[in-house]
């Protein structure tokens, strides 16, 4: 047991450093580092733009979608190659925030389906960030419940003509290019109905509407499709074969390892360091300290569940289900620390602007905690897929499950 | 990186499974938890057998020198089985302090005796309420002689000898704390045996009068070695619970598969597959937190009393998490004496407290943590 690199590991490390060192937009290392979940700023520069000059760097030297293969924009690196990488990248890697979906669901999904000369096309521009993905799946009628989705898609000679509206699609505004679950056919159940394509954002037909979310920023659209024309060359998979096609892209959002899930313990540990209580330091407080070593325990707990699944991808194998358990621990406890962090700043915690303790690091935290317990599957959808698949427990049972789609309710409560 | 045991090590996991599945059966731990014996005689001397008493003890005091990676494999398995013998007391203290602080002679005379099962050591630490503070400790040490009462000490009524927490000094600090190794079957001592939460493992009062000990380590440096010794045996000790966590888990899984309401396995139910799949999360952070507990023991990492305060706190958390749910899958059978669940919950909420309880480790962990930032 130990946390050495091998040689190679270490020239790789070594030389990732010293390019980072030489590279790295430094002067927005400090707000990059005080960056947490809710608030991640730029002071007078659009951090997309920021993003996206850092991302064009990376691929220019190489450093871009590492582990991708070389043709498809990557440098073909190890799983283990990209881990350090991710990990000498340290605050700078919160500028791929706008990239986590193109890279993480989209780009895997369209080299396991896409045509090869679509590969060579696309998939460069998806790495070096020069074109941003998003992911049209979730819809009002499914989002836990995916495959209950209502978009169509028609055939019409070579082409396929979508009609309908996907929701919460994070980044639609700013993207180039969608992956898009549709349904082709309504007359069988609804898993078996499905049809994967990606699609230029900027075809006609397509409308993206963005929606005011609960903590004020804009992060996710609606996106409204009439008479959107598709080719069929722009099929990932078989038709009807959609549901197994995003099985693969969702698969890759829980392969992804690296960063880590935000926990906000760092945050809450360095507040709490500083804070003056009536009756003393709060680091000296009992009860903070109580508070503090459960959460200090989650998050290494975290760290080294992922430092397990880390060291297996060393070894060349695959890492276990325990990776699975992050986003659900990290979710309600980033609530929780936020929700503590306001609790010690006492009637004053209620502001929210510059005002407030730390320019209102923990009350934008509090407001955008709620849909990390969502976004990516919700806590209880990932408790159901620990219990189902880790433990072996039976499934839910599912009234809907060998019904034609088209004649499942749609309404609870008349 | 390579966070992960060894093949070896692995290997040496199997091998205790299956050597403890075969010899230490419920069935086995029923027969101390009902007195019919105050440990597994037979049992205790089937692990010296093995090897696994003196896993991490030098080949040239007996043991089999391996390490303590290869201690921490074999306390998971010892917690998963709930073996009643005294291998904690015994191993993670008794041995740990010898080694940490015994001379020659002293590691000479005990540590061969505890790899071949001859003697069962423990630590008397405690005077009645409370947890491991230096303050607490009364029992005075005098030209040699022990006075003071200790309670409890675990295994204290089984125990050929103990390592005790004395008061040598008088200037109120720390220093005043030495460490003495008594022969129990010296004379000197009254034991009584307590009845407590866990009768698969005794808890007994020691009552020193004029008792002769020898020193273990340097006068007034008790405290420090003490607070080693802890740390060291928090690490051991949360394999122990995160075995038991594990077990606990999968009796409560195979229970949901099984037991039939409602005309379907209760095991589809959400309410309980949430509970299991919870029970699966904190089983696993404490696993994690357990393997960096390991590394830093077993390279003696500046990173240990971190390390080890986490493993603790994260450990005793999903051992008494696991076996609460445990009974509450069983239903009514969960609450019965036939049904082993609550040998579990007796384990996992006895074994949170003999080191110095949560708050304790949370206390100490944070502390520690401030400490470093502050360095
Ligand atoms: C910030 C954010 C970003 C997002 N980005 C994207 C994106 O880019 N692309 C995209 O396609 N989608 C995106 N989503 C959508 C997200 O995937 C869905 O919101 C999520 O899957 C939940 O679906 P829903 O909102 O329809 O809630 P529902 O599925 O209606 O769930 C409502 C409640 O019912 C519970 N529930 C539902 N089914 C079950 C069940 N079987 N067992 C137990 N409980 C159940 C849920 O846990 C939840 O508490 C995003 C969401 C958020 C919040
Ligand atoms: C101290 C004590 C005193 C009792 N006294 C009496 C008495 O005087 N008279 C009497 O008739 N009975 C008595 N009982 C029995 C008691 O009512 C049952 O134990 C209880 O109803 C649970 O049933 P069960 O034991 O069969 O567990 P099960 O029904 O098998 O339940 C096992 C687990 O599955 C869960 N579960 C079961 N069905 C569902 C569901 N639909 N949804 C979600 N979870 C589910 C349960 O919550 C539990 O966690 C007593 C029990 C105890 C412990």
């Amino acid at each position: 047991m130990n946390f050495d690199d091998t040689p190679q590991e270490a020239a790789f490390r070594a030389e990732a450093k010293a390019w980072i060192g030489a590279n790295a937009p430094k002067q927005y290392e400090d707000e990059l580092r005080q960056s947490s979940l809710g608030r991640v700023r730029l002071e007078g520069a659009d951090i997309l733009q920021v993003a996206k000059a850092w991302q064009k760097k990376k691929a220019e030297a190489g450093w871009a979608c590492l582990h991708w293969p070389r043709e498809y924009g990557g440098r073909g690196a190890s799983p283990i190659e990209r881990v350090i990488w991710q990990q000498e990248e340290g605050p700078f890697g919160k500028l791929s925030g706008v990239f986590i979906i193109g890279h993480g669901m989209c780009g895997p999904t369209m080299m396991a389906f896409a045509a090869e000369h679509h590969k060579r096309k696309y998939l460069p521009p998806l790495a070096s960030g020069e074109k941003v993905w998003c992911q049209l799946f979730s819809e009002p009628a499914g989002g836990s419940d995916v495959a209950g989705l209502r978009t169509r898609a028609e055939k019409s000679g070579d082409d396929w003509i979508i009609n309908g509206q996907k929701i919460w699609t994070t980044g639609a505004h700013y993207s180039d290019y969608g992956i898009l679950l549709t349904r082709t056919d309504p007359n069988v159940p609804k898993h078996k109905g499905l049809t994967m394509f990606f699609l230029d954002m900027k075809s006609p037909g397509v409308e993206v509407r963005p929606i005011h979310q609960a903590n004020g920023q804009s992060e996710f659209n609606e996106v409204y499709f009439t008479d959107v024309t598709i080719p069929d060359s722009q099929r990932l998979g078989n038709v009807n074969d959609g549901w197994n096609v995003s099985l693969t892209t969702l698969m890759n959002e829980r392969m992804s390892i690296g960063a880590g899930v935000a926990t906000g313990f760092p945050e809450i540990f360095e507040f709490c360091s500083g804070l003056m209580l009536d009756d003393g330091p709060a680091i000296e407080d009992r009860a903070v300290r109580s508070k503090l070593a459960n959460w200090a325990v989650k998050a290494s707990g975290l760290k080294y569940t992922s430092f397990r699944a880390i060291s297996a991808l060393s070894k060349g194998e695959r890492p276990g289900p325990e990776n699975s358990i992050g986003k659900l621990v990290a979710g309600s406890m980033i609530q929780d620390v936020a929700t503590y962090a306001l609790d010690l700043q006492g009637a004053a915690g209620v502001l929210s602007g510059p005002e407030a303790e730390l320019a209102g690091k923990f009350q934008a935290m509090l407001l955008r905690a709620p849909g990390t317990r969502v976004e990516g599957g919700t806590d209880e959808i990932m408790r159901n897929i620990v219990a189902e698949r880790v433990l072996g427990l039976p499934g839910d049972i599912r009234v809907d499950k060998d019904v034609p789609f088209n004649q499942i309710p749609t309404r609870g409560r008349a | 990186m390579n966070f992960d045991f060894s093949d070896d090590q692995k290997q040496l996991r199997d091998q205790a499974r299956k050597f403890l599945a075969e010899k230490c059966p419920p069935k086995a731990v029923r027969a101390v938890l009902d007195g019919k014996a105050p440990y597994d005689r037979e049992l205790w001397k089937g692990l010296a057998e093995m090897g696994f008493l003196g896993v991490a003890i030098p080949e040239q005091f007996g043991g089999a020198g391996a390490g303590h990676l290869e201690l921490c494999v074999i306390a998971e398995e010892m917690g998963r089985a709930l073996a009643p013998v005294p291998f904690s007391s015994t191993v993670y203290l008794a041995a740990e302090a010898l080694l940490i602080a015994g001379s020659d002679a002293q590691k000479s005379k005990w540590l061969p005796k505890i790899a071949s099962g001859e003697a069962i050591g423990t630590l008397a630490l405690f005077e009645g309420t409370g947890n491991p503070s230096a303050k607490a400790v009364k029992l005075s040490a005098n030209g040699g002689m022990l006075n003071g009462v200790k309670k409890p000490v675990a295994d204290g009524a089984i125990a050929d000898f103990a390592v005790v927490a004395a008061r040598s000094g008088a200037s109120g600090r720390e220093s005043d704390i030495s460490l003495f190794l008594a022969d129990l079957k010296g004379g000197g001592v009254e034991i009584k045996e307590l009845t407590n939460l866990d009768p698969t493992r005794g808890q007994a009062e020691l009552a020193f009068k004029n008792c002769k000990a020898e020193p273990l380590g340097a006068a007034g440096e008790g405290w420090s070695i003490l607070t080693q010794v802890l740390d060291r045996a928090a690490v051991l000790t949360a394999f122990e619970q995160v075995g038991g966590a594990d077990r606990a888990l999968e009796m409560g899984r195979d229970y949901a598969l099984d037991r039939i309401a409602f005309g379907r396995p209760i095991g589809s139910f959400q309410a309980v597959k949430h509970m299991l799949a919870d029970m699966y999360v904190s089983a696993t952070l404490a696993r994690s937190n357990c393997y960096y507990g390991a590394w830093a023991l077993s390279t003696n990492a500046g990173e240990l009393p971190e390390a080890a305060a986490a493993a603790r706190i994260s450990a005793t958390q999903a051992f008494q998490h696991c076996a609460k749910n445990n009974i509450q899958v069983h239903g009514g059978m969960g609450f019965t004496w036939e049904f082993d669940c609550h040998m579990y919950y007796r384990r996992a909420n006895a074994v949170a407290l003999g080191l110095g309880s949560l708050s304790y480790w949370e206390d100490a962990l944070i502390e520690r943590m401030r400490k470093k930032n502050a360095a």
